[in-house]
């Protein structure tokens, strides 16, 4: 199968901020490819090059086997772009808003319905509302709907489900997936990691750089140490009381839980449990986890800096 | 084609939709020309006058009526003693006081000279030269029917006794090329910017509609919009003001299609510098609006600035514009008298439309 995108050492400057320092990676066809991110990341700079909407300083960008410098033009009419922030007219309705993202394409709503019909007809009782007056996820459905109405080949979708409620967001990874059976590539950022695990294969963004790229397990598959969930009547002690454990290598609140790493290959449960009583922290229960992408995250953000100090 | 049509549909329904500024667009001219019109004139009328007769003699009697017969003139006082000026001014009973010197009728044969006093309030100095002038005026109508060789007082011959509408000749060409810049120009340049600072602009770039699609896009709207503007304060100026269109009336509409245009490419080039609203009305106002006020000759006229304003008079579009309107309104002046005003408002037109178009950046900056 071929690349529907393809970078390499992406790097682009602001001032002296290096927003992307390196990028490198590809994308299949028929891909739904996630880059996950805190914020301040560079996910959107990423996006905005790859939407031929800003030039790298150095490196190059391929997007549908066309060079995001040379051939932008052909890149745009290909691709559905949706930007990080609502972009669409706040003072247009639904209705009015998809018509003209259709006319500018050069198509017709009724071309490409079938397409967008899932998500129409959710939209359908409010096109004649002001997008302005939409809710969260209606606007982020509006805006697909509008990146989609041209049949592009390749979605960028920045963070599109930031600041939309729960059962939203659900929804809106459905609609991908629908999508990615039709053929169409999905590269889409978020900051949540619960929405990592659906895509095909994901990479971590931080600093600008690519911390790891694999499939959803894959990634898991780099967190090395063993996994442990702790959990007690009195949660919000335990984090203060492992840090100060000799043993511990991290802990972190995570869920209903504390999760926790030890120094060693085989951590001592007895000790361990034996500490937490020292501490006054009785009823503890231990098991062991699988990690979750999260964990992996916090794991390689915080070896990350690690790994530099020494070359300055 | 379709595409560019619905981006100017869309462009419409802004205009539209945002019904505040709509209306101000649209009742502005309507608003601005009622204002010139009536209240901001240079004419005095009903001047409260009082006479101060020292003579009481034929002459006297007859300026007296003449002065008052004009109907700018209303007597309120006859005062009997200089002492009395004073008190008149004071209490508002009068705005201008008359004063006939002794023995007028008999200085006026003998030594073809009298003396006859305009006292007006200095506080108001423009009502007080008005005034003055048109009693010199109405005094030197007299002395000349009368048959008196070179009179004392020299008449005024700017004062041509139609009050209400002078001052509406010169005001509607200044008003026109400050309501077209103002909509023109700051419209287009924050209805740019305000793309850009919703993001939309992201997506019009990623549309691949071209910046001269998306220009054009953004000229026809407002370029409608300008026109009504120009005809309803025309049809104003013609038809509630008496204001003459001396020259032809399809010639005014299209310089004045020319210069709307001009005003919008300097509004496209604003849009293209800036990325702010708030810094494209900045320089609208401040770079736009106010030279056009006080530079164009509008209010102060271009021959009585130092030369550097005069130098920098000529690249205000505004100014060649003023030129136009008066000469095809008030002097019936055609296209053979007017052909270099026309040539250098095209001429900033092509530099203002090819350097937006050069600078329009189809990449975020």
């Amino acid at each position: 199968m071929s690349d529907a995108l393809v970078t390499e050492g992406l790097l682009k400057r602001f001032g002296k901020v290096e927003a992307l320092n390196g990028v490198a990676f590809s994308v299949r066809q028929g891909e739904l490819f996630g880059i996950i991110g805190a914020d301040g990341a560079g996910k959107t700079t990423l996006f905005r090059i790859l939407a031929t909407l800003l030039l790298p300083d150095e490196g190059r960008a391929e997007v549908l086997g066309f060079d995001t410098r040379a051939s932008y033009r052909q890149i745009r009419t290909r691709v559905g772009y949706m930007p990080g922030r609502f972009s669409l007219y706040q003072d247009l309705s639904v209705a009015e808003n998809l018509d003209f993202f259709a006319t500018v394409f050069g198509t017709s709503v009724e071309k490409s319905y079938d397409l967008i019909r899932d998500i129409y007809v959710q939209l359908e009782p409010f096109k004649n509302r002001k997008a302005g007056q939409l809710s969260g996820g209606m606007k982020q459905k509006l805006a697909l709907c509008c990146a989609l109405v041209h049949r592009p080949e390749l979605l960028l979708l920045d963070e599109p489900t930031t600041g939309v409620d729960a059962v939203s967001r659900d929804e809106f990874w459905q609609m991908l997936q629908r999508f990615r059976q039709l053929g169409i590539t999905i590269l889409v950022s978020t900051p949540y990691m619960d929405e990592a695990s659906l895509c095909d294969r994901l990479a971590f963004l931080q600093l600008g750089k690519m911390l790891a790229l694999d499939t959803p397990s894959g990634i898991t598959n780099l967190f090395r140490k063993p996994l442990y969930a702790i959990s007690a009547d009195e949660k919000h002690r335990i984090v203060s009381a492992l840090r100060s454990f000799q043993h511990t290598a991290s802990a972190y609140a995570f869920g209903d839980s504390v999760h926790y790493t030890d120094l060693r290959d085989v951590p001592d449960e007895q000790e361990l449990i034996a500490w937490l009583a020292s501490k006054g922290i009785s009823d503890v229960r231990i098991t062991r986890i699988r990690p979750g992408i999260e964990d992996t995250f916090i794991s390689l953000i915080e070896q990350e800096p690690a790994r530099e100090q020494p070359h300055g | 084609m379709r595409r560019f049509l619905g981006f100017v549909r869309k462009e419409f329904f802004h205009i539209i939709r945002d019904r505040r500024t709509a209306a101000i667009l649209f009742a502005m001219p309507i608003l601005q020309l009622l204002l010139f019109g009536y209240a901001i004139r240079n004419e005095v009328t009903e001047v409260r006058t009082g006479i101060l007769d020292l003579s009481h003699d034929v002459v006297t009697q007859e300026l007296t009526d003449k002065l008052l017969a004009s109907g700018t003139f209303i007597p309120s006082a006859i005062l009997s003693s200089e002492q009395q000026i004073a008190d008149a001014f004071a209490s508002g009973r009068v705005n201008v006081v008359v004063v006939f010197g002794p023995r007028f009728a008999e200085r006026m044969l003998h030594d073809q000279k009298a003396e006859l006093q305009v006292v007006t309030d200095g506080s108001d100095p423009n009502v007080s030269r008005i005034v003055t002038g048109y009693a010199a005026s109405v005094a030197g109508d007299y002395l000349r029917d009368k048959g008196y060789p070179s009179p004392g007082i020299v008449p005024l011959p700017v004062m041509m006794f139609n009050p209400g509408l002078k001052s509406v000749y010169l005001f509607v060409p200044g008003l026109m090329a400050l309501l077209l810049m103002l909509v023109s120009a700051m419209m287009t340049s924050i209805s740019i910017t305000r793309e850009k600072e919703s993001g939309t602009m992201e997506l019009l770039l990623v549309s691949s509609l071209r910046p001269i699609q998306v220009i054009v896009g953004k000229v026809v709207p407002y370029l409608t919009l300008s026109f009504i503007n120009v005809i309803t304060v025309v049809l104003m100026a013609m038809f509630i003001f008496g204001v003459p269109c001396r020259g032809s009336i399809v010639l005014l509409l299209l310089e004045s299609l020319l210069f709307i245009l001009t005003a919008l490419s300097l509004g496209i080039l604003i849009s293209t510098i800036t990325s702010s609203q708030q810094v494209a009305m900045m320089i609208s106002l401040a770079g736009l609006l106010l030279p056009t006020v006080l530079l164009s000759g509008f209010i102060f006229p271009v021959t009585s600035m130092p030369w550097p304003l005069q130098l920098i008079s000529n690249i205000i579009p505004a100014r060649w514009y003023l030129v136009l309107v008066r000469g095809i309104m008030l002097k019936g002046a055609g296209l053979a008298e007017l052909w270099k005003e026309t040539l250098v408002l095209i001429a900033m037109t092509v530099l203002f439309m090819t350097v937006s178009v050069r600078k329009f950046s189809e990449r975020l900056q």
